[in-house]
């Protein structure tokens, strides 16, 4: 270790009204990885833009060193030029360029304004190899998976003779097999001599990958950790983000006594659903699975096991080919075809990706709560807006939604506060069974302990709760049973009492191999 | 600009008077309501200006009462169109073919009554329904088939304007039976006593004061039953006699000369209405969604083809409605009208607030969209301006109220 790369003192970053970072100081050592962890609106990513010259010098206050000279980046490029690079969350890869052309977007190898395709592909593949890829440089974006597209963002930003990364939660979209090869690959990039800054909310991976942690809360640094020290432990890390100790990271739920007699709320039988494009593929296949009143069943799969494909299937064919299988509501038979009809029957689906399925952004909170209940709150085709304000009041104060009205346009919120708002429209729509996807992905601890208590209470009102989730302690603190799936199938259910994130795990890897 | 920025930074901070308990609330609610709005405010605001600017360059000509009427007759099937390219645009869509359509509606009108001599409600009535056949064709395409508004209104401006030109073949029809005429250029009916004034216009001035002040009083009333918070009295009031007054002010103007035109009155029933479903229907709520994110209104469980496929409909009968009253003016049916009436009729949308990207906009944005051209094209010709120039000047009118907006955004983001 040679001294600091980068040192950030004191930087404070105002804009009108807020102050988004009053007092941050950020120091990297050469060669480490520097975790920077912190509730969501803590202010990493208005940092990581000052660091890399979004905002530009003169709109914040504070010192920046990179290298040990003082550092004055009027644009991306100047911060670039020095060899800082950031890879922001949403990809900015251009999906029908080629990986090529995306690599040297802007940066391009030429000749007198014309494009020296030899060396722009012999330059192309042997980045693609330095990050573990194989794919042919002319192969589209569009044609390649997302775990794959990172890592292009990674050849890229090699391209620019990088040396510091940094990595906007790199693994946000990513299942745990692509994340897993991407830490590995900030790993290798350390033993060339990167330094890689790396924006997290998954605390093992920051256990896995990070020498050091940097704590961000309300825009101050709290402190900063050495990750190897055995006295930095997960619950340690989160103390320090949400500034109290968190014993109990789930509200504490007694486990549920299904009544045996009565038939479950839902239950799905024999469920098989082909892919839309390639209709050959099963993409949910022969999945059977059922939730009482009162009870909480999560399903746990890696991303493309079929959970939210099962989810989306049925609700209202909203995903697709539909193959065969039958939808059961309180032991009768029911059509879930179109989503009026599921949402009539009392099933209500929360999406995993509340931005584009789940909320009208650019709407305010109580019209995006009413939507899918307009009726509730009209007469005879007309909306009484006073009615839907106090109902939207309601939900603003039972859901704690932190938002000065409820005329805020929802994209402005944060998003816990956003998840909040989907979650009170499907709870306003008055569901006996809520399919959740992923309600917690993308929030802050406090929020999801808030979220969690939701749930919790959903249940206690007798709501059968489908919880699907990537997060096993989620699972495992959450629900009364747990199926897994894996590549389309149900491959084992688990009582609350008998699963262990190893025994999940094991039976969400089965038999990947053979089926793909 | 840089002393513009300066001097507004400090306006969020509420002023020290109102500090006290809900106080600051309300302040804040109706700062942001007025931020929110900012560009219908700020398009309320211009148009003020240019009226006052025009008023003053043409010597008070531009608010004559011959001149008001005017205005109003030449505008109308422009703000009529606009009302409906406002409900396509908010719902993600654009329509091109409105102007041929209107052609088209004012040729079938002609071949009914002039050709035919079908009594002119009847043809009417079948006009309006032509609209709507001709919208649900369209309608169909772009909603269940799923082909871009864009280009299945282009295929429609081409068919319906060729289809006008086989109609007429090549010529130009008329004269209307006397009844249509009217609902171009006609004017309400005139009874009782003699004064200065259009009794009948007066009278329903003062009505709809009265149906306005009455309606303002019952939904603040409503709101404090729900316990809400209500802007404070003396806002209200202002709000109240700020709109008292400017309906006041175009009530004489127009019962000063001739009484208000049918086709004001027509107009004036379809802002109502249409103001009342976008605001408060569940149709009108349904449009936005889809607008806004088609996706989530989809898992909603918003039926987004039938309402895209209703609007298109609508559409049609407007621009029928539109083309009737264009026809009605001329007194004839010409393959030439309605020429660019779709630019016109996109432009005042956007003028008026809308979004390129659907999910927002309002009726009444529309119409001020509309009105801020239609000041721009009378006031140009009162001043003898020449249609090149005209032209120029309402494309910067344009660019800069779009762009005044985009600019505000930026601002309010970064």
């Amino acid at each position: 270790m040679a001294g600091p790369v980068l040192e950030m003192r004191s930087i404070v970053k105002t804009f009108p009204g807020v102050k988004a970072l009053s007092d941050v100081t950020l120091t990297v050592q050469q060669g480490e990885v520097h975790a920077i962890c912190g509730e969501n609106g803590a202010g990493k990513s208005t940092l990581m833009k000052v660091l890399s010259g979004v905002h530009p010098h003169g709109t914040y206050e504070g010192d920046i060193l990179f290298e040990g000279e003082v550092c004055e980046f009027k644009d991306i490029r100047a911060s670039e030029h020095h060899g800082i690079v950031i890879i922001h969350q949403e990809l900015a890869l251009s999906p029908y360029l080629s990986l090529a052309e995306n690599i040297f977007l802007g940066n391009e190898h030429a000749k007198g304004g014309f494009i020296d395709w030899r060396e722009t592909l012999r330059h192309a593949t042997e980045l693609l190899r330095r990050v573990g890829l194989s794919d042919h440089p002319e192969t589209r974006v569009a044609d390649i998976g997302v775990g794959k597209q990172q890592l292009v963002e990674i050849a890229k930003a090699l391209s620019k003779k990088v040396k510091l990364l940094i990595l906007d939660e790199p693994t946000a979209a990513l299942n745990d097999e692509d994340s897993g090869k991407l830490l590995d690959l900030i790993l290798e990039l350390k033993k060339q001599g990167i330094t890689s800054i790396i924006i997290s909310h998954k605390l093992n991976e920051i256990r896995k990958v990070a020498d050091s942690v940097t704590i961000i809360r309300d825009g101050k640094s709290i402190e900063t950790l050495d990750v190897k020290a055995p006295d930095t432990t997960e619950d340690r890390i989160i103390s320090g983000m949400v500034g109290r100790d968190l014993d109990h990271r789930f509200p504490e739920r007694t486990p549920h006594e299904p009544e045996t007699g009565a038939a479950p709320a839902l239950e799905i039988r024999n469920w098989t659903v082909h892919h839309p494009i390639d209709h050959q593929r099963k993409v949910v296949d022969d999945v059977s699975i059922n939730v009482r009143r009162g009870e909480i069943v999560g399903i746990a799969g890696l991303m493309g096991a079929g959970r939210t494909e099962l989810a989306m299937s049925v609700f209202g064919r909203t995903y697709g080919l539909y193959g065969t299988g039958t939808v059961l509501k309180d032991g009768k038979e029911i059509r879930t075809k179109t989503v009026s009809e599921a949402v009539g029957h009392g099933i209500a689906y929360v999406t995993e990706d509340r931005k584009h399925y789940g909320l009208n952004l650019i709407d305010t909170i109580n019209r995006n709560i009413s939507l899918t209940a307009l009726s509730k709150v009209a007469k005879r085709g007309v909306v009484d807006e006073h009615e839907e304000r106090q109902v939207a009041e309601r939900f603003r104060k039972s859901m704690n939604i932190k938002a000065p009205t409820v005329f805020e346009p929802v994209g402005k919120l944060s998003g816990g506060n956003q998840q909040k708002v989907v979650l009170s429209k499907w709870i306003f729509a008055g569901p006996d069974v809520l399919i959740l996807d992923e309600p917690t992905r993308g929030i802050d601890v406090g929020a999801k302990y808030e979220i969690y208590t939701v749930i919790d209470q959903l249940a206690a009102e007798g709501k059968a709760v489908v919880f699907i989730s990537s997060e096993l302690p989620e699972l495992l603190g959450m629900c009364d049973r747990i199926y897994t799936m894996a590549a389309g199938r149900l491959t084992a259910e688990f009582p609350r009492a008998e699963a262990t994130q190893e025994s999940l795990m094991r039976q969400m890897t089965k038999d990947k191999e053979v089926t793909r | 600009m840089s002393t513009e920025l300066t001097a507004k930074s400090p306006a969020p901070a509420p002023p020290g008077g109102t500090r006290s308990g809900a106080g600051g609330g309300l302040l804040q609610l109706m700062l942001d309501g007025l931020r929110r709005n900012m560009r219908q405010y700020g398009m309320l605001l211009a148009l003020g200006l240019i009226v006052a600017l025009f008023a003053i360059w043409t010597d008070g000509d531009l608010l004559l009462p011959r001149n008001v009427s005017n205005l109003v007759l030449q505008n109308s099937y422009i703000l009529i169109l606009a009302i409906g390219m406002m409900l396509v645009i908010i719902a993600g869509h654009i329509d091109l073919s409105v102007g041929s359509l209107t052609a088209f509606v004012g040729a079938f009108a002609a071949v009914l009554t002039v050709q035919h001599h079908i009594s002119w409600p009847v043809a009417v009535v079948l006009c309006l329904l032509a609209g709507a056949v001709a919208g649900a064709a369209q309608g169909y395409f772009i909603a269940y088939l799923g082909i871009p508004s864009f280009i299945v209104t282009l295929a429609g401006m081409l068919v319906f304007r060729g289809v006008t030109e086989i109609l007429l073949e090549g010529q130009t029809l008329g004269p209307f039976p006397e009844g249509l005429q009217k609902m171009g250029n006609g004017f309400l009916p005139e009874v009782g006593p003699t004064t200065n004034y259009h009794n009948i216009t007066l009278l329903l001035g003062f009505g709809l004061i009265a149906f306005i002040v009455l309606q303002e009083v019952r939904d603040r009333k409503r709101q404090q039953e729900f316990a809400l918070d209500v802007v404070p009295r003396n806002i209200f009031l202002l709000k109240i006699v700020a709109m008292v007054s400017a309906i006041l002010v175009v009530t004489l103007l127009l019962a000063s000369y001739k009484g208000a035109p049918i086709i004001l009155l027509v107009l004036g029933a379809l802002v109502v209405g249409y103001g009342y479903v976008m605001r408060n229907a569940i149709f009108g709520r349904h449009i936005y969604a889809i607008g806004g994110n088609l996706p989530a209104a989809k898992l909603s469980g918003v039926k987004d083809k039938k309402v895209t496929f209703l609007v298109f409909v609508n559409m049609g009968v407007l621009a029928a409605l539109a083309g009737l009253a264009i026809a009605a003016r001329l007194n004839a049916a010409s393959p030439k009208a309605g020429l660019n009436y779709e630019l016109e009729a996109i432009a005042s949308a956007f003028i008026g607030g809308a979004s390129s990207s659907g999910g927002v906009g309002t009726v009444l944005g529309a119409i001020i969209g509309g009105l801020v051209l239609g000041v721009l094209n009378n006031g140009m010709n009162l001043l003898s301006v020449g249609t090149d120039w005209q032209q120029v000047i309402k494309g910067m009118a344009l660019l800069a109220a779009v762009g005044f907006d985009v600019w505000n955004k930026r601002k309010g983001v970064s």
